[in-house]
């Protein structure tokens, strides 16, 4: 993808949105040029803290999720035995909408941060696990004969195979799921906070009814689901140069 | 060098595919193994790797019963084995790499090993110096092979071990890959061990034919072909007589089609 593509159909949407608002032409629907002058405007008044709270909220979810799903799908995937235990249970638990969960997170870790991370942290960790998994369990056996024939033994096959073959799949599994942990977060903070993008997006379209505000934020929160997703689109171009060659 | 006594191997539920087996390779000689598939080559090497484990009887290798994979034998298989997120040359040093990473334990790395850094040697002498910063996915199949090779003579080995190593690719290449195989194995002294399912290529590079049979082998039969890679030899008479007679002996073991009912008896 060019940049100049991405940049005409930036400017695309602009455009369309614009021409709705002229349609439409009420107060819930005021056009783009209005809402990046409150949007700027906004920043400085308390909209760039809402960011870096929920920036902070997905970043620590990401962040423990990589942690402990990584090296437990590298652990049950490089393991017949432990696969054949635990892919039931990963099976029955993958499926399930993790969003139900919500209000029983919330019970059990009340309704601070630490809720809105593991929450977070739970739709990840289950992508990155079955992803791992999968990558370290579909290894050709003929790659890990000839390290061992090499000398390789259960340590350097972990150091040399397993791990970096999980790194795409992490990289994966953050990129398909970054938009549901961005969406996901938007409901955590409706609940019991006074911070955070979905807060300021509610309060000031529910609340306040200042609607160029709500367009703010709705344009903050769709810039960190972007800015996350480009930064993983090019940490894998970074690390696995070897996906992009011809 | 190796040595297998009563050796005894299947895998369960089948007829062993070898039973009582014992044979022997002599230091720096060029061994094909030859048979048609299912005869139990491609088991019999890896037992020879110390992938397998014998059923029973043993394996040894300079006296030395084999329990695991030893650190100078060198395994090369068909489809190369590459790491895809590694360069060629990364792919090269990866051998080395992991002998560092355990140092000299005389369990993953032999005692004695000198850390000589062979791959800009072998990268050179293999051709692949214009393509050393190339991924695997980049390289042709004969590149690819020739990585295989370079990472496998890193690391010194005394004793080759390779699984059809050419059989995915083109004649012109793999006529090349042949003789590049036998000038390297002449000049480091090398015991060679390749299983194939070419006539034309156990004869080429086999001075010793191992001739394997429908399950169980309980005997091994050899075929001397001494003359086996000097030069002109594929042109020779003896060559060709040679490739006859064991293409004699393939056809009498593979089993006459059982007589299929005709159309019509099947009500």
């Amino acid at each position: 993808m060019k940049r100049c593509d991405l940049f005409l159909s930036a400017l695309g949407l602009l455009v369309a949105w614009q021409v709705a608002a002229l349609l439409v032409n009420r107060p819930i629907l005021p056009g783009p040029w209005q809402v990046l002058v409150v949007f700027f405007k906004e920043l400085g008044d308390g909209l760039l803290i809402h960011f870096g709270v929920s920036l902070w909220r997905a970043t620590a979810g990401m962040a423990l999720s990589v942690l402990v799903a990584a090296p437990l799908g590298l652990i049950i995937g490089g393991s017949k035995r432990l696969d054949r235990i635990f892919s039931p249970i990963i099976y029955l638990l993958y499926p399930i909408p993790k969003v139900v969960f919500v209000p029983i997170v919330f019970l059990f870790l009340g309704i601070g941060d630490v809720a809105k991370i593991a929450i977070i942290f739970l739709i990840l960790f289950f992508q990155i696990l079955v992803l791992v998994r999968d990558q370290a369990a579909g290894l050709p056996p003929q790659l890990l004969q000839s390290l061992r024939s090499l000398g390789a033994g259960r340590r350097a096959l972990f150091r040399f195979v397993y791990l970096p073959a999980s790194l795409p799949a992490i990289l994966t599994a953050l990129r398909q799921s970054i938009g549901t942990a961005v969406a996901v977060l938007y409901i955590t903070e409706l609940f019991a906070t006074k911070y955070g993008l979905g807060y300021y997006i509610y309060y000031n379209g529910s609340t306040l009814f200042d609607y160029p505000a709500m367009y703010a934020g709705v344009i903050a929160m769709s810039l960190l689901g972007l800015g996350m997703y480009f930064l993983v689109d090019w940490l894998e171009r970074w690390l696995c140069p070897w996906k992009y060659v011809s | 060098m190796i040595h297998s006594h009563d050796l005894t191997f299947g895998y369960s539920h089948h007829t062993p595919l070898f039973q009582d087996f014992n044979w022997q390779v002599q230091r720096g000689e060029m061994w094909a193994i030859l048979g048609s598939s299912g005869c139990g080559k491609t088991s019999l090497l890896y037992l020879l790797a110390g992938l397998h484990a014998p059923t029973s009887g043993r394996i040894e290798i300079d006296g030395e019963p084999l329990l695991r994979p030893r650190p100078r034998t060198g395994l090369i298989l068909q489809d190369y084995g590459l790491l895809p997120w590694a360069t060629v040359r990364q792919n090269a040093e990866l051998g080395l790499q992991v002998r560092d990473f355990y140092g000299p334990d005389g369990k993953h790395t032999p005692k004695n090993f000198q850390a000589e850094n062979k791959v800009p040697y072998w990268l050179e002498r293999l051709g692949l110096n214009a393509v050393a910063d190339k991924f695997p996915s980049q390289l042709s199949g004969g590149q690819r092979q020739r990585t295989a090779i370079a990472r496998t003579l890193a690391v010194q080995p005394d004793l080759l071990l390779m699984d059809e190593p050419f059989s995915s690719l083109d004649a012109v290449t793999r006529e090349d890959l042949q003789n590049l195989t036998l000038s390297f194995c002449k000049e480091q002294n090398l015991t060679l061990v390749m299983v194939t399912h070419a006539i034309e290529e156990a004869a080429a590079l086999g001075q010793k034919i191992l001739l394997l049979d429908t399950a169980p082998n309980q005997t091994a039969r050899v075929f001397d072909n001494p003359q086996a890679g000097q030069p002109d030899y594929r042109n020779s008479q003896a060559y060709h007589d040679l490739c006859q007679a064991l293409w004699q002996e393939m056809r009498h073991e593979i089993p006459s089609p059982q007589p299929s009912p005709e159309r019509g008896d099947v009500q």
